[in-house]
């Protein structure tokens, strides 16, 4: 890219290429982040990705870093891997600051003492925060239709939803509103939008990323990812986000693999025929076949597998899930942040009052389920059961992934369906994961990678699971079906997005 | 029909870490409210525990001298409940698998010694504090000892006695002390006690229905109403009527207790496995370590300073009652003293002087290397004990050396020749009345005479030495005469 491209540009080019321009300061971090500001003050009215735009406090940040870039420029200490760069996260990770509502009404007028250590660690890389991305309230939700505040619309079709949890970190990667963003991931929340809306999108190893600082739904399930517009990038995001962090017990630092493979010569890619039935979408199953056959023309072998244990994973999923959401949100209390109700008369109506006002349906819905699983007389049968099905799963895994290197699979059965599709309906919801919280319940990393789209322009995504800490195997195979599938550079046409929300 | 009192404890112990159990927020007591505490400690939106290593190794120790298996492997649980005194909504504790399991502790009785068996010992985090009308009207609350580490002491209903209850209790405090592990200060609530009570017909082996009195936190509190729910509890059944399973308040005040929430009303804790800890290892290796730092605890002390020392078993008590005291006599007798002049000196001298002066042996100004050098130079009749005592007095004020003090003060002892007959001589010389007694055969006129040679001395004559001095020049110099 040089000069005579238009700001537009900053905001579609892959962040690495981004940083890039900035350290050889073809572009200043004002004008990127000028740039971002103005296309999400344009169109995020519409897509509705953003809860919190910080323009002011960005743009200092902006130069703030350009002073960096400058002072390395002329032989001072080199800058940071993305100085300058303009970002954006889920607002269910803590901000020094700045609003993190986890876009839930019990929160609102939260502002944290503290950063998360994702959060941390972006912002040594010199990103620019540029504000906070809307989400299903408390990260529960296949759709971004459970935020309190608004929904997400998908950039390719704002009649569709973008996905969720991480719907606005999805929509804000897709629609060029950030280079990159963060998002979270408990059961397919990184995945599933990644899909939806065309960008690639990684679950890490469970423990491979501090959950320091995220807002904590299933404590044992959840791990922050990046979502970005190319796997070099999802690469380099997840390398400065990955290690050891003392503030989170169950991090670890990534065992150094073998060797950072670069190619799929000789990988075996199993197919979960668990995956490919009837019930999901034609195209979606023909692009997983077309690409096995992307991934063998570049040495890997591709086979349909078995997957052992999958009809456990949904019922696992959230009865383990809810069991540690009803403890995690029991915080909410209105006692010493966020909504407190206006008028009560006992501590117990304090509870009870500012906790259902400040709840939406869904989490409440999960809030009773957990609270009922782990109920004395119920504990052993739901959630004594889930953690054994639990351990089969990891176990059946385990087991698969003796005889492959890596499974490729659909991420969701269909693309982006409409919004209020599915909203009336908590169990075929639920059903949208029904490809991604195995890897959830076995902390396995996974990744949805854009491979191709329908008849109808959308987004197909495809997901690619391996053992843990294999992140750089995923990285490899997402790395062939990118090239592949020539859906790099492919971006959505934000202005008939504008007419047909209108439409709508 | 007689009864007998069935009752077993949960004891509390705040563990004297220097930090809290799951961050780096100082573990004191007290503090401007909510000043000691920080994200995780006040449970703040996306905080995490992580486990202070400082806590199991405390854990361990009180688990062994309190006779436990050490679990190698044991799990941290929440423990869910809405209160405003905790601000996560649940206590991260252990549940199923505790640290310390199966031990006892061994008490002294009216009735002669008992075995009280402990069922487990766990960690877990203290809560924070609700300050009722502290501040203008209404209810605060003070995050500050959130987070604090305990361990929870769950004992077997082994005890049969409102006695043998407390001083079940005294004997697990004295050993959480003499551990160090815990301050152990019950009027700080750093040691307190939930009691369980139920009684049977004598002779009688199935457990009555009992009732539950929580954060009991001093012995006499325990004592009292452990007497006073079984009396409740014997009247109820005189009367025909049947004990309810319940919690119940007791007011130490009133001396008695009532009711607050029956078994149907009882929480349900929804425990379950706290995801963001791992499960805590201890090795054999560990449980070696700790086990070889433990020190000789109150009960083992006390047999030997009685069996081997010949120590009464009164002062034995005295001197085994804090870590601090009983360290204290280690190092008199360290100092090649004897016994007998060391446990005097001790018991008599300085906690004499402490009770009168309301001090505690932790906070003096010497050690007990200091003491014992003072006893060695009575013993070796370099300071007489009058001057020892006032070296004595001025060691518990500022401290100091004792042979350096005696100087300085003009205390050592006066033991020559040359000293004493200069005493004697001035004695002799300005009390000629009592001389002339003396030779026409007063015996106590020798008394006398000794007195005024002493005072001639400065108070600082060797006793013994001025003593046969003095009958040296007397009978001496009638000798001479004759």
């Amino acid at each position: 890219m040089n000069r005579s491209e238009g700001p537009e540009d900053l905001c579609r080019i892959d962040a690495l290429a981004l940083a890039g321009l900035l350290k050889l300061r073809e572009v200043s971090s004002v004008e990127a982040t000028r740039a971002f500001l103005d296309r999400i003050a344009r169109y995020d009215g519409t897509v509705g990705a953003f809860l919190h735009v910080r323009t002011e406090d960005a743009l200092k940040d902006a130069e703030s870093a350009q002073r960096t870039l400058d002072a390395a420029a002329s032989g001072g200490p080199e800058a940071p891997a993305f100085c300058g760069v303009p970002v954006a996260l889920k607002d269910n990770l803590s901000t020094k600051g700045i609003p993190t509502t986890c876009a839930s009404k019990m929160l609102e007028g939260y502002l944290p003492p503290y950063d998360a250590t994702a959060v941390e660690r972006v912002k040594a890389s010199g990103a620019v925060v540029l504000g906070k991305l809307n989400m299903d309230e408390f990260a529960m939700g296949s759709s971004n239709e459970n935020s309190s505040v608004k929904p997400v619309r998908n950039p390719w079709d704002a009649t569709r939803v973008p996905g969720g949890s991480s719907g606005g970190s999805a929509a804000a990667a897709a629609a060029g509103f950030a280079a990159f963003t963060l998002g979270s991931d408990t059961g397919g929340s990184i995945r599933l939008p990644a899909a939806f809306c065309g960008v690639v999108g990684l679950k890490p190893t469970y423990g491979s990323v501090s959950r320091y600082g995220l807002v904590a739904f299933a404590s044992s399930l959840d791990q922050i990812g990046p979502l970005t517009r190319s796997v070099a990038d999802a690469e380099s995001v997840f390398g400065l986000l990955a290690g050891r962090d003392p503030h989170d017990a169950t991090s670890v630092d990534r065992p150094a693999t073998a060797s950072a493979t670069r190619g799929v010569k000789g990988l075996r890619v199993g197919i979960p025929r668990e995956f490919l039935t009837d019930a999901v979408q034609p195209e979606v199953r023909d692009t997983v076949r077309r690409a096995a056959a992307w991934l063998s023309a570049e040495g890997a072998t591709c086979v349909e597998c078995a997957l052992p244990a999958v009809d456990y994973w949904i019922p696992a999923y959230y009865v383990v899930s809810s069991a540690e959401a009803s403890s995690n949100l029991a915080r909410f209390d209105g006692v010493r942040y966020g909504h407190r109700a206006g008028t009560y008369d006992s501590i117990a109506s304090m509870y009870s009052r500012s906790r259902s006002e400040g709840f939406g349906a869904e989490v409440k819905r999960r809030i009773l389920l957990g609270t009922f699983v782990l109920s004395a007389g119920y504990h052993d049968a739901y959630y004594g059961s889930a953690q054994k099905a639990r351990a089969h799963i990891r176990a059946g895994f385990e087991g698969v992934f003796r005889d492959h290197d890596v499974l490729l699979s659909p991420v969701a059965p269909q693309t982006a369906f409409r919004l209020g599709e599915k909203s009336g309906d908590p169990l075929q919801m639920y059903l949208q994961d029904i490809c991604t919280v195995g890897a959830s319940l076995a902390g396995i990393p996974a990744l949805s990678v854009p491979a191709g789209f329908d008849g109808e322009g959308l987004p197909i995504g495809l997901q690619l699971t391996g053992p843990a800490f294999s992140e750089n195997v995923l990285f490899a195979a997402a790395g062939c079906i990118e090239r592949s599938a020539g859906c790099l550079g492919r971006f959505p046409d934000l202005d008939r997005a504008v007419a047909s929300a209108k439409g709508a | 029909m007689s009864y007998e009192i069935v009752c077993g404890l949960e004891i509390h112990a705040e563990l004297s870490t220097a930090t809290k159990i799951w961050c780096g927020c100082e573990n004191a007591f007290g503090g401007e409210p909510n000043t000691r505490c920080c994200p995780v400690c006040t449970g703040l939106p996306g905080a995490l525990p992580v486990l202070n290593r400082r806590v199991v190794e405390f854990a361990v120790k009180a688990g062994l001298a309190m006779h436990c298996e050490i679990a190698p492997r044991s799990v941290m649980a929440r423990k869910n409940y809405f209160y405003p005194d905790m601000p996560k909504a649940y206590q991260i504790s252990q549940f199923e698998k505790p640290m310390c399991i199966g031990g006892y502790v061994d008490v002294e009785t009216s009735q002669g010694p008992r075995r009280i068996r402990i069922t487990r010992i766990h960690i877990e985090e203290d809560a924070g504090k609700l300050l009722h009308d502290a501040y203008g009207t209404g209810t605060l609350v003070d995050l500050n000892r959130c987070g604090v580490p305990l361990i929870e002491i769950v004992g077997e209903p082994d005890l049969r006695s409102s006695e043998e209850t407390k001083n079940y209790m005294e004997a697990v405090r004295e050993i959480l002390e003499a551990i160090a592990v815990s301050d152990v200060k019950m009027q700080e609530g750093s040691m307190r006690a939930d009691v369980n009570v139920s009684i049977r017909p004598v002779g009688e082996t199935a457990l009555g229905t009992r009732t539950e009195m929580k954060n009991l936190n001093s012995f006499r509190a325990v004592q009292r109403a452990v007497d006073a729910e079984a009396k409740r509890q014997e009247a109820l059944l005189a009367a025909g009527k049947k004990v309810v399973q319940e919690t119940r308040q007791w007011d130490d005040n009133r001396g008695e207790s009532r009711g607050m929430r029956g078994k149907e009303d009882a929480q349900d804790y929804r425990y379950f496995p706290e995801p963001d800890l791992l499960p805590i290892l201890v090795t054999p290796e560990d449980v070696a370590r700790i086990a070889a730092e433990l020190p000789e605890l109150p009960a083992a002390r006390r047999a030997r300073y009685v069996g081997t020392l010949g120590i009464a078993p009164a002062d034995a008590e005295l001197l085994t009652r804090s870590r601090a005291e009983a360290g204290m006599f280690e190092d008199v007798l360290a100092q090649g003293v004897g016994v007998r002049a060391a446990v005097t000196w001790m018991v008599v001298e300085l906690f004499g002087r402490l009770n009168t002066t309301g001090r505690s042996a932790a906070d003096l100004p010497f050690g007990g290397a200091d003491l014992g050098r003072l006893v060695a130079l009575v013993e070796a009749a370099k300071v007489n004990p009058g001057s020892a005592r006032r070296i004595l007095a001025e060691l518990m004020e500022k401290g100091g050396e004792p042979g350096r003090l005696a100087e300085s003060m003009g205390l050592m002892a006066v033991s020559d020749a040359g000293g004493l007959s200069v005493a004697i001589a001035t004695a002799l010389a300005q009390n000629a009345t009592a001389l002339a007694d003396y030779r026409s055969g007063s015996a106590k006129a020798f008394g006398f005479l000794m007195g005024q040679a002493m005072k001639a001395a400065g108070g600082r004559a060797d006793p013994k030495l001025l003593s046969a001095a003095l009958r040296e020049a007397l009978d001496g110099a009638g000798n001479g005469e004759a």
